[in-house]
Parts: structure tokens; C-alpha cells; sequence
């Protein structure tokens, strides 16, 4: 992780540290703090979603199925076995990346997009199973009375404790995602999708660093999941269709999928626009969800990072500074 | 003739056949490679080179036979394993990975002789910073020994064609082969350029790695050569030292469609054909 990210992420923890305090001025908008803690859990999903499809080339739809997982997981073990929130919200994130697994390993042998295909499949399935078993998940109505996220002693309680704590896991995970892809492993998925013959005959087992990756995705999803059922203290199916899953590829496609920075942005506009701004749509908010989807992949490939002048938030291409003055 | 004696074969090709649906691209092959060599082979379009070449290095299986390489059989290996095991490639179009520096492309080549994982790289631990160090480190020195070190900061992408073609040599040797497969290296290459590949494939040569090269370049084909294997249709036509191929009828007619006897048989094939 190189300098400039160090500085964007000193820049961002100034602005998130700041942001209560900023919004505390406007009475109209304090309750951002509130959206904001939903864009950090939707952010830890986001990154890893954006490490596959940005970096592995891969789209997976069952991104909403994992985080549902999280969620049921840390729910069902803590209700109902008396787990600490910590054990169950680890216990989450194994269950969720052992499925992943199991589903990425036949479907990212083969060529092409059927990880897609697979996913969007095994997202529904998951879907029915929560709403169908009654006895463990509360069905479609859900559960409720989840206990709070409690460490110890020290329990996260209050809008403002949230705020802090998802946002300290977010950019954990950030700096996590960065050294990935600063490092053997992230110079090997870069190749798998620039040039994957190459990739594969420099040594790189290309199917394994897919399935890799995809796991990877799963487990952030499933921390990102069992976050929001504390945090919000009932979930139900709802949460964690595929149309949840669509947003979220959404969001990383409008912040820019070829950047770190470009998922945590889109993901805090697109949580607004659905959280706040898009209410007034009701039922067609889907129809502005597809328009952005097209406005995007038609006029803004890069995403809202593109938008920025010069390479600030663009990954760093050219590794050493080197560069023989002209050259790029 | 220069070059060291034949000694043990580091490749042996046995009986290998190679069909694509109705289509015999390679047939018969049979063929051991000494180890220490520059082995060029050598053909007209469509003749199976690089269909060899593909086998040999996992990107297609043998519909049958063998391929033993250091008497172990690798025929229908993963391209991945094939790399660890030490034989690496180049590519006919220059398959680089366009938008990585000219340094991460080598740095990438490391890959089959480190270790580090997700979670080494994710967390930063395990030994993985001075991994990485070493990685770059050897990275430049590759780089140096091909003569690109000036432009390791560049995007590979933008390097004119002749040196992407040598910054692919660099990477393949960065897997640390003892077998080392390159797919028309001088192709797009000026007068200059090839006579400077001519030098490196000695000098990698020297490092005791063994160069097996598909070439259409006749005259680095006969300057560096110990052995060449002349393929025609799928099979083996003809194979020997460069003063035996030049002496072929066999080679000669295939190459130039006659042999009326007007020509000399000694007659050197010129590039182009």
C-alpha cells in the first residue's frame, strides 16, 4: 500500500471521524449518522465484491445470500445457543466462506461468467431456506430481539458507538484489501484478469486464486452481515434477496470497479440515494436502479473515481517510480 | 558446429499425437531433446510447432503419447504445475500483462518459486515484506540481465514491440525454467533487434537452461542452433545439426516446393520463407 492511499485514508478517517459532529449542526440531516452506519456495513461487502469483480473478473449475485448468512448465523447462535456476539460473528463468516467454496469450486473451473449464473441460483436458494425454515430463521416475518454486539464487557450501544466501530472495521478491511492486491497474490489476480494464459504458464493456478477471492468476498459479507443483525436487532428475508445482491454490484460499479476507493464511494452514494433520496420513487425505485445501472455502463465505466482529475484514486499502474520522464 | 555434446534428454517426446476434432496437427512425434541445447524447430505454417509447444507446456493435452521432462511425465498437466516444475514460455503474440510495470510483470514471473498467501499478504505477515523485497530484487536483476532495467517503471503496455518481446524472455526466465520455450521470438523484430536475441538466448544458453525456439528467422536459426527439428504436416521431416538440415533433400523440397535440381541443395533458406 503506497503512500498516496495512505494519505486518501488519513483524508477519509478525518472526514468519517468529523462527520457526527458536521451533521450534529443540521437537525434536517443527524440522522445521517444513522444512513452512514448502514453505507459502512453495505462498504465491507462492497470491498470484497469489488476484489472479484474488479481484480478476479468475475460477477457473483449471491453477494446479499452471504451477508444474509452473517446475519442469520450471529442471529440463530446468539438467540438460540447463548453464543458470545464475537464467536457467533466468526462462526458467520466460516459457515458463509465454506459455502462459497463449495460453490466456487465447480463453477470457477469453468471458462466465463457461470460464477454469475451459479451465484444468482444459489442466492435464491438461500432466500427460500430463510424463508421457509419456520423453527430456526422466524420465517418470512424474521426474528428479532437479536442482543447487542457486546465484547466482554463493553457493549456497542448507541448510533454514534456504531458509527465508530463499523467504520473502524471498514478501514481494517480496507488496508487488508489494499495489501492484497500490493503483494504477490494481488500482482497474480491483476494478471489472471489481464492475461490469463500468461497468468497460468508464469505459475499461477488460476482457478484456485478465483475460488480464493471468492471466499474472500463471502467472509467480508458474512462480517458485514452479522454486523447489521446487531445493529439492527431483527433481520428478515427481505434483506438478502437478489435484488439486494444486484445492488450491491451496483454500488460497485458506480463508485468504479477497479478501485478500492471506488466501492466505499459508491457504496456511501448508493445507500443515500436508497435510504433517503429515492423514497419519493416507492415501488419504481427498481426502474432508477436500472437507468443508473445503464447510465454507468454506458457513459462511466470507470465510475465517479474516473471522475477525479489525474490518478489520485486510480490504481497505482506502473509499480516503481522509475519512469523514464516521458514514459506514461 | 558449437555447443555442447548431446548429453541426457531433458525432454523426451514420445509417440505424441494431437488431434483437434477431425484434425491431425501433430502425429508420430518422436523426439528427445539433450539438455544444455538451443533446439529450434522449425516449419512451414501450420506444421504443428506451436501445437508442440502448447503440449509441452499444459495449455492443450496430447490425445496420446508421452512427454517426460527430466524423466518425469508431464503430458496433460496444468499449465501452473508445469511452470513449477521448471519448463516456462513465451508467446507467438506478446502476451504480457499490458497495464502491470515492465518491474511487475518479472516480479509476477516469481511466482511459482514463492510462498506467500492471502492471509500473509492481507495481514502483512509470515515473512511476507522480505519475501516481497526478494521478489523485486530478482526482478531487477533479470531485467538487467535482459537490458530493460531502465524502463522498469514504465507500463509494460507502452514498451515498443521488440522490447515487449524481451521483457517476455525476462519474465519466463523469472519461474526459474531449465526448459525454456520461446514461440517466434524475433518475429516483429528489426535486423538489430534479432542479432541482440541471437546473443541472449546464448547467454541464457549459458546459465544452463535449455532454449527450445519456433523460429521462422532462418539465418538466427542456423547462427545459434545446436539442433533443429524440422516439422512438416504434423510430423517429424527431418532433424539434425544446422549443417545437416542445410544439406536435406527432404527439408529443402518441403521448403521450397521443388527440387528440380537447379537449385544448389545447399542452398540457404532465407528469412520469409
Amino acid at each position: 500500500m503506497g503512500r498516496k492511499n495512505w494519505l486518501i485514508l488519513l483524508g477519509a478517517a478525518i472526514f468519517i471521524a468529523a462527520f457526527p459532529w458536521l451533521v450534529a449542526q443540521f437537525k434536517a440531516i443527524s440522522h445521517y449518522v444513522d444512513v452512514m452506519v448502514f453505507a459502512g456495513i453495505f462498504s465491507l461487502v462492497c470491498l470484497g465484491l469489488s476484489l472479484l469483480m474488479g481484480y478476479a473478473g468475475q460477477i457473483s449475485l449471491a453477494q446479499a445470500a452471504f451477508f444474509g448468512i452473517g446475519a442469520y448465523a450471529s442471529g440463530i447462535l446468539t438467540t438460540k445457543f447463548g453464543f458470545n456476539s464475537l464467536v457467533a460473528m466468526a462462526a458467520g463468516m466460516t459457515i458463509s466462506g465454506a459455502i462459497a467454496w463449495l460453490v466456487g469450486v465447480p463453477s470457477l473451473r469453468l471458462k466465463g461468467h457461470y460464477l454469475a449464473m451459479a451465484t444468482m441460483g444459489f442466492g435464491v436458494i438461500v432466500n427460500i431456506v430463510l424463508a421457509e425454515e419456520v423453527n430456526w430463521t422466524g420465517g418470512p416475518s424474521g426474528m428479532a430481539d437479536i442482543p447487542p454486539f457486546r465484547i466482554g464487557t463493553f457493549t456497542i450501544d448507541g448510533e454514534i458507538a456504531w458509527y465508530y466501530a463499523v467504520w473502524a472495521v471498514v478501514f481494517c478491511a480496507l488496508i487488508f484489501c489494499f495489501h492484497i492486491l500490493h503483494s504477490r497474490v494481488g500482482r497474480a489476480l491483476r494478471a489472471i484478469h489481464e492475461e490469463e494464459r500468461a497468468a497460468e504458464s508464469m505459475g499461477v493456478p488460476t482457478a484456485r486464486y478465483k475460488v480464493r477471492i471468492f471466499v474472500l468476498s463471502a467472509v467480508f459479507a458474512a462480517l458485514a452481515g452479522s454486523l447489521y443483525a446487531h445493529y439492527v436487532a431483527c433481520v428478515n428475508p427481505s434483506s438478502f434477496n437478489l435484488m439486494w445482491s444486484i445492488r450491491f454490484m451496483l454500488m460497485v460499479m458506480v463508485g468504479g470497479m477497479h478501485s478500492l476507493w471506488g466501492a466505499i464511494v459508491g457504496t456511501v452514494l448508493m445507500t443515500f440515494v436508497g435510504n433517503e433520496w429515492l423514497q419519493v420513487f416507492a415501488e419504481l425505485e427498481i426502474l432508477v436502479y436500472g437507468a443508473i445501472l445503464l447510465i454507468v455502463a454506458l457513459f462511466l465505466p470507470g465510475g465517479i473515481v474516473s471522475l477525479v482529475p489525474g490518478r489520485i484514486f486510480r490504481r497505482k499502474a506502473p509499480e516503481a517510480t522509475l519512469a523514464e520522464g516521458a514514459g506514461s | 558446429m558449437t555447443g555442447p555434446a548431446a548429453t541426457a534428454p531433458i525432454l523426451d517426446i514420445r509417440d505424441v499425437l494431437m488431434r483437434f476434432g477431425g484434425v491431425t496437427a501433430l502425429q508420430e512425434i518422436d523426439y528427445a531433446v539433450p539438455g544444455g541445447v538451443i533446439q529450434a524447430i522449425i516449419g512451414p505454417n501450420g506444421a504443428g510447432k506451436t501445437t508442440l509447444f502448447n503440449c509441452i507446456s499444459g495449455r492443450t493435452a496430447p490425445t496420446s503419447g508421452t512427454i517426460s521432462f527430466e524423466g518425469l511425465e508431464i503430458q496433460g498437466l496444468a499449465p501452473h504445475r508445469i511452470a513449477e516444475l521448471g519448463i516456462s514460455r513465451t508467446f507467438q503474440h506478446v502476451a504480457l500483462f499490458k497495464r502491470m510495470s515492465v518491474l511487475e510483470n518479472v516480479m509476477l514471473g516469481r511466482h511459482p518459486r514463492t510462498r506467500c498467501g492471502f492471509l500473509a499478504a492481507g495481514f502483512r505477515v509470515g515473512g511476507m515484506r522480505a519475501e516481497e523485497r526478494r521478489i523485486r530484487e530478482k526482478a531487477l536483476d533479470y531485467l538487467d540481465f535482459v537490458g530493460l532495467a531502465e524502463t522498469a517503471g514504465r507500463e509494460s503496455g507502452t514498451l515498443p514491440v521488440g522490447k515487449q518481446k524481451i521483457l517476455e524472455i525476462a519474465r519466463a526466465l523469472a519461474t526459474e525454467p531449465r526448459l525454456l520455450l520461446l514461440d517466434e521470438p524475433a518475429g516483429g523484430l528489426n535486423m538489430r533487434e534479432t542479432e541482440e536475441l541471437g546473443e541472449l538466448v546464448q547467454e541464457i544458453r549459458k546459465l544452463g537452461i535449455t532454449v527450445m525456439l519456433v523460429e521462422h528467422d532462418m539465418n538466427l536459426i542456423m547462427d545459434i542452433s545446436d539442433r533443429i527439428l524440422v516439422l512438416h504436416y504434423g510430423k517429424v521431416l527431418a532433424s539434425g545439426t544446422p549443417a545437416e538440415i542445410k544439406e536435406n533433400s527432404a527439408v529443402i523440397e518441403a521448403y521450397l516446393g521443388m527440387d528440380d535440381g537447379e537449385r544448389p541443395a545447399a542452398q540457404k533458406p532465407g528469412p520469409g520463407y
